[in-house]
């Protein structure tokens, strides 16, 4: 086939274009876990109809103002033997015009603007569910005074209950930032800061750090699990279990078997021999200096550097976000933190042999 | 070599000005600083409050007001002093200059000796850099003016040695002029700073 | 004729060449060149540094460069491109073009500026020197305390970052007084303030907002040191005190900082677009105040870098209301310009062209600042991609579009050749796509939920595809400026002699020769209008001839000192006293410095 002249340099011309279009649509296509275009409660909804309203005069505005832009360049290019332009210096009703017109755009986008930024600055109610968020380098931790549960990595929320976080970090500065439920709250040490939602859909979402934190600050996610109100019932539940709130995290070896064996829907002594074993490594692999475990001498401790672990088979991911939690993963980070996070605070004391990691391993993912 | 300029002023006068402009935008920072940090030092010695270790040991108010309202005084009429100056070298009045000019960097070495005993006694007292943010601010705030205040005395020496010398005829008393405008402005900046630091409680 | 004569007459000031000459040279124009050459090599240190990121993060889980070194790199790229490629750039063309537009032999105070040069290198190297120490600045070019505090940040990068900043801020400092003081002062005969060319206008606010937002930085700066150093606990929270004061400190000083990077050229695209269109700036009168305007409000919008931080209700508000604010006089910028190629004849040489895609770029980089104006939309775009974006199409798609425009608009002025039009013309079409195809995906990704400052990314996230496209449009940018090299070194070798009037000016500059002679102008201009070159030719009726040769005879010009650089190095050792931590260096710069000043004030000038 033959493409006439015409088409095939209005091919040349427009090939491009279709390539860039065929790109879009391809990487707009892609699911993207993170995104904020998706919100998936109340605040988020509330930021991305603002977003929306602005992109969309920004859209028009665009298209008027480039197509202006593109037409006189090729409206007033320069034709040979053309006569010199007619010099004009301005025109006083075209700036009053383009001055008055924009502001009004302006105007149109600054009203609700400011509504949401009071509604957003209001305080949730009574009702909403209290929730700390502190951050360290580089890991989230969550603690939920009314619950009594301390817990690091995921945050759980019960879907259709507002959440009000009270925000802090032990360190430097941090910023919260979870896309598909609102927006990001910097925290500062030794203050506090708050952010609400609720969330409308039940699921696991991503979020992370977003202010530039130190070495790792790329890897300091986190996950929001937004439970059914039953699932979240028996989150709870199981997570009280030895949480220093209750008691000073005091829990006998023989109750903390029990609950575990429940959690794990395993009642045969291996069990008690992997809980023997493992807490016997931790505590001699020096794990204790900087983790807070049920059964041990540290189970009460709030402020220790590292993650409380008396659950930490219930998370989703390892080393905040890095890794899904999978025995392989956690086999490779007990080994060598630095390797999997380089310039993670994460020191051990000694390497650790095969034989404890394999230990560890088991010990943790079966504290569910 | 004169060029007429588009303004008809003196470019170096103008350049002064300009500095000075700037200048006012740094001690604004500064000054701004001490103000948000008023009150807020977690322990003492205080500037204007008494303040009790919790080891037991007792810090009256640190500051001094009298011995600095002295120096205040002295750098106020030094002000004045240095105008003396600057209308001597004007009208070729020699004595007039070097007289004038004499009492100016005297007053500003007083001011000088005066922050140097200030800062002694204050470190000899309990109150270092490092102590909180009183302490802080404050040196940072004052140090700062004084080093200002010991440029415009090496500056207003400089002039001086060249008067001395015969180098400061009618025609150039705009050497002093610079000079002086540099040390008016030193003097607004502590008449800023003084009220801020030494009289608000 | 009488100027004949002088034509065989032996010149005056014969131009010296050779190292000695460069390095105690006051002349406006040589120390223009000098910032240039610097600031390009900058450039070209700081797109590197680009580079490098983009291949880290090319794809997810990449581990090309460590998470430190990655740290220092997207650190020293920030600083590098603002404070040693953009500002630099700018000075360049403050230095080479405010006294030949507004009809001046110099600037007020040759040697001071000598000296901002020399500041100015010493603090770039300074600042770079880290990276042989392995400690390169790695906070962020924003600093934020308390990561930037001792206890978070133990090395030296830290040291290096405040130190270096402090000496560039000194040059900063030091120039903008002389460029203030120049353009109030040696304006020719006529040349009223609303006759000025209008880059002369945009440089003269610019100089404003580094006198008035520079002494911020510096206090900020120096209290961060006695936090390191001295043990003050100003940004300590253990101390009592307060991390967001930093913040506040340093976008006050901050956020003036983009209109000093900006508004220079908005100069240059308003003296370009108009020769090409062969027709003058639209509105003289709204662009001039829409500048002063947009700077008077810079310094009232600072906390809409801080929407995040929780400063509640009204502030939120105040802040957003005010940057919104800011989008009417640029509004009224753009469409000024278009209303100056409307109905003109328009000419699409290569300054052109940079020019007219300065202005589509600006557009994109101003629709999306909007977008985070509003604090609720903020607090989702804010330290992600999307902002990484916007600057971008505002800082390159702006800044350096327009200054490539000026580079090779002034080019055969600066050196009495014209650069290639060809090899310009796929300069241009190179970095226009390059440029798109690196920044405009980063709206995506980061709406889609990428932060900034992230070493990389996970699989899972699917940033990768867009990541990849991006890279490859940052080595498309990397080729367009090799292709402006290879011009750059196909003119220098080349014989052919640029005109003085090479594109039918408007402006003083091309009324005198291709370079100009020491002195500038023979005559000092009598000026009777706006685009006082046009005026003339017009009542010609057609081009000037070329200017006549004049040796310089009996024109006082400033002679060489070498006391600028020994001052320059004072405060550079100064300053490096306290990365050293031993005070005796400390005392030997400052009296360096007092040496150097006393010296150069005693000299004959």
């Amino acid at each position: 086939m033959f493409l006439r002249p015409a088409i095939r340099r209005y091919a040349r011309v427009w090939a491009p274009v279709a390539l860039l279009l065929v790109l879009v649509l391809v990487g707009c296509a892609k699911d993207y876990p993170q995104t904020t275009l998706a919100p998936k409660g109340d605040f988020a909804r509330l930021v991305d109809h603002i977003f929306m309203t602005t992109v969309w005069w920004a859209l028009g505005v665009f298209i008027l103002v480039e197509g202006a832009l593109v037409y006189a360049i090729v409206k007033f290019r320069h034709k040979p033997g053309a006569a010199e332009p007619a010099q004009t210096h301005g025109n006083t009703t075209l700036e009053i015009v383009w001055t008055i017109i924009p502001a009004a755009i302006l105007a149109l986008i600054a009203v609700p603007t400011v509504r949401a930024i009071f509604r957003t600055a209001q305080e949730p109610g009574a009702e909403a569910l209290q929730v700390e968020v502190i951050g360290h380098q580089w890991w989230w931790e969550f603690r939920y005074p009314d619950l009594k549960i301390v817990t690091a990595g995921d945050l759980h929320v019960p879907m259709g209950q507002t959440v009000n976080l009270r925000m802090t970090t032990a360190d430097v500065v941090h910023s919260f930032w979870i896309p598909q439920f609102a927006g990001k709250r910097d925290v500062f040490p030794r203050r506090f800061n708050n952010i609400w939602f609720k969330a409308d859909t039940t699921g696991v979402f991503s979020g992370q750090c977003a202010e530039f934190c130190g070495v790792e600050h790329g890897r300091m996610a986190f996950r929001v699990v937004s439970d059914s109100p039953e699932e979240f019932a028996a989150w709870t539940a199981s997570q009280q279990s030895g949480s220093p709130m209750i008691n000073g995290g005091n829990m006998t070896d023989s109750a903390i078997a029990i609950a575990i064996k429940a959690a794990n829907h395993d009642t045969s002594a291996a069990v008690d021999s992997v809980l023997a074993r493992g807490k016997a490594v931790f505590l001699a692999g020096g794990c204790i200096g900087c983790h807070a475990m049920e059964g041990t001498p540290m189970a009460g401790m709030m402020q220790l550097v590292g993650p409380n672990l008396s659950h930490v088979g219930s998370r989703h991911t390892i080393a905040a976000g890095t890794l899904p939690m999978t025995d392989e993963n956690l086999a490779a980070w007990l080994h060598n933190p630095d390797s999997v996070k380089p310039g993670v605070l994460m020191k051990l004391p000694r390497p650790l042999t095969d034989d404890e990691v394999s230990a560890l391993v088991a010990y943790l993912k079966l504290h569910k | 070599m004169e060029i007429e300029t588009a303004t008809g002023l003196d470019t170096r006068k103008v350049a002064i000005w300009t500095f000075i402009g700037s200048e006012c935008l740094f001690f604004a920072t500064l000054i701004s600083t001490y103000l948000v940090y008023r009150g807020r030092s977690l322990v003492g010695p205080f500037p204007h409050e008494e303040w009790t270790s919790p080891t037991g040991q007792h810090f009256e108010p640190i500051l001094e007001i009298k011995l600095v309202t002295i120096g205040t005084a002295l750098l106020l009429f030094s002000s004045l002093f240095v105008v003396l100056a600057l209308y001597g070298a004007q009208k070729g009045k020699r004595g007039m200059m070097l007289g004038w000019l004499g009492a100016t960097i005297m007053c500003g070495i007083f001011f000088i000796s005066m922050q140097v005993y200030e800062f002694t006694h204050f470190v000899h007292e309990g109150l270092k850099l490092s102590t909180n943010l009183f302490g802080a601010s404050f040196f940072t705030l004052t140090g700062f003016h004084g080093t200002h205040v010991t440029i415009g005395v090496i500056w207003l020496t400089t002039v001086f040695i060249l008067a001395l010398r015969g180098k400061l005829p009618p025609e150039k008393a705009l050497n002093l002029e610079l000079a002086a405008l540099y040390w008016h402005f030193v003097d607004v900046v502590w008449i800023v700073i003084f009220p801020v630091v030494y009289l608000m409680k | 004729m009488a100027t004949t004569a002088l034509d065989h007459a032996p010149a005056h000031h014969a131009e010296k060449t050779g190292l000695w000459s460069w390095i105690t040279t006051v002349d406006h124009k040589r120390i223009g060149i000098l910032y240039g050459a610097t600031a390009f090599a900058f450039f070209l240190i700081g797109g590197i540094e680009a580079l490098l990121i983009r291949i880290q993060l090319a794809q997810p889980d990449q581990k090309f460069v460590s998470p430190e070194t990655y740290n220092q790199l997207f650190t020293m790229h920030g600083t590098t491109m603002i404070f040693l490629a953009v500002m630099p750039l700018s000075a360049m063309f403050f230095n080479y073009l405010i006294p030949l537009m507004i009809g001046a032999r110099d600037v007020a105070f040759p040697r001071l500026n000598a000296m901002s040069y020399w500041v100015f290198l010493f603090g770039g190297l300074v600042l770079n020197s880290s990276w042989l120490f392995h400690s390169a600045p790695d906070s962020g070019w924003f600093g934020y305390a308390n990561l930037t505090e001792k206890q978070y940040s133990p090395g030296a990068n830290v040291d290096f970052w405040i130190v270096g900043l402090q000496i560039l801020g000194i040059a900063s400092l030091a120039a903008a007084v002389n460029f203030f003081v120049t353009i109030v002062q040696l304006r020719a005969k006529g040349m009223r303030l609303m006759r000025m060319p209008i880059f002369v206008w945009m440089s003269f606010i610019t100089q404003v907002l580094l006198l008035l937002a520079f002494p911020v930085i510096t206090v900020a700066l120096v209290m961060l040191l006695m936090d390191r150093q001295f043990g003050t606990h100003f940004f300590i929270p253990a101390g009592g005190g307060d991390p967001i004061l930093w913040q506040h400190l340093f976008w006050v000083f901050g956020h003036p900082e983009v209109y000093i990077l900006i508004l220079p050229a908005f100069g240059v695209v308003s003296e370009v677009l108009p020769v090409f269109s062969r027709k003058p700036l639209f509105g003289y009168a709204a662009m001039v105040f829409s500048g002063c305007f947009i700077a008077f409000l810079g310094f009232g919008v600072w906390s809409h870098h801080m929407f995040a931080t929780g400063m509640g209700p009204f502030a939120d508000t105040f802040f957003s209301l005010v940057t919104m604010l800011i989008a009417v006089p640029t509004g009224v910028k753009i469409f000024n310009w278009i209303g100056t190629i409307w109905g003109g004849q328009l000419h699409f040489k290569t300054p052109m062209l940079f020019a007219l895609a300065f202005v589509a770029m600006f557009i994109i980089g101003g629709l999306s600042g909007v977008m985070h104006a509003s604090p609720p939309a903020d607090l989702q775009q804010t330290d992600t991609y999307f902002v990484v974006a916007h600057f971008h199409y505002v800082m390159f798609g702006g800044s350096i579009f327009a200054l490539t425009a000026g580079a090779y608009y002034w080019y055969p002025k600066m050196f009495g050749k014209m650069l290639d039009e060809g090899l310009g013309k796929l300069h241009f079409w190179l970095m226009l796509i390059g440029f798109n195809v690196t920044f405009f995906p980063m709206h995506f990704v980061g709406l889609n939920g990428m932060p900034r400052r992230v070493y990389t990314y996970p699989a899972e996230l699917n940033f990768g595809f867009w990541n990849l496209i991006e890279t490859f449009g940052a080595f498309t940018l990397g080729l367009s400026f090799l292709v402006f090299i290879v011009n750059v070194y196909k003119t220098w070798r080349s014989d052919a002699k640029a005109p003085a009037d090479p594109w039918n000016g408007a402006t003083l500059e091309w009324a005198i020769p291709s370079p100009p002679p020491e002195f500038n102008f023979a005559e000092l201009p009598v000026v009777v209008g706006r685009d006082p070159l046009w005026e003339l030719k017009r009542q010609r009726g057609g081009m000037l001839p070329e200017p006549p040769f004049h040796s310089g005879q009996g024109i006082h010009m400033p002679s060489p000192s070498y006391w600028p650089i020994v001052t320059a190095l004072g405060i550079a050792v100064f300053f490096c006293g306290f990365l050293v931590g031993f005070p005796y260096v400390n005392i030997a710069g400052v009296l360096l410095t007092f040496l150097g000043i006393y010296s150069w004030a005693f000299e004959p000038a």
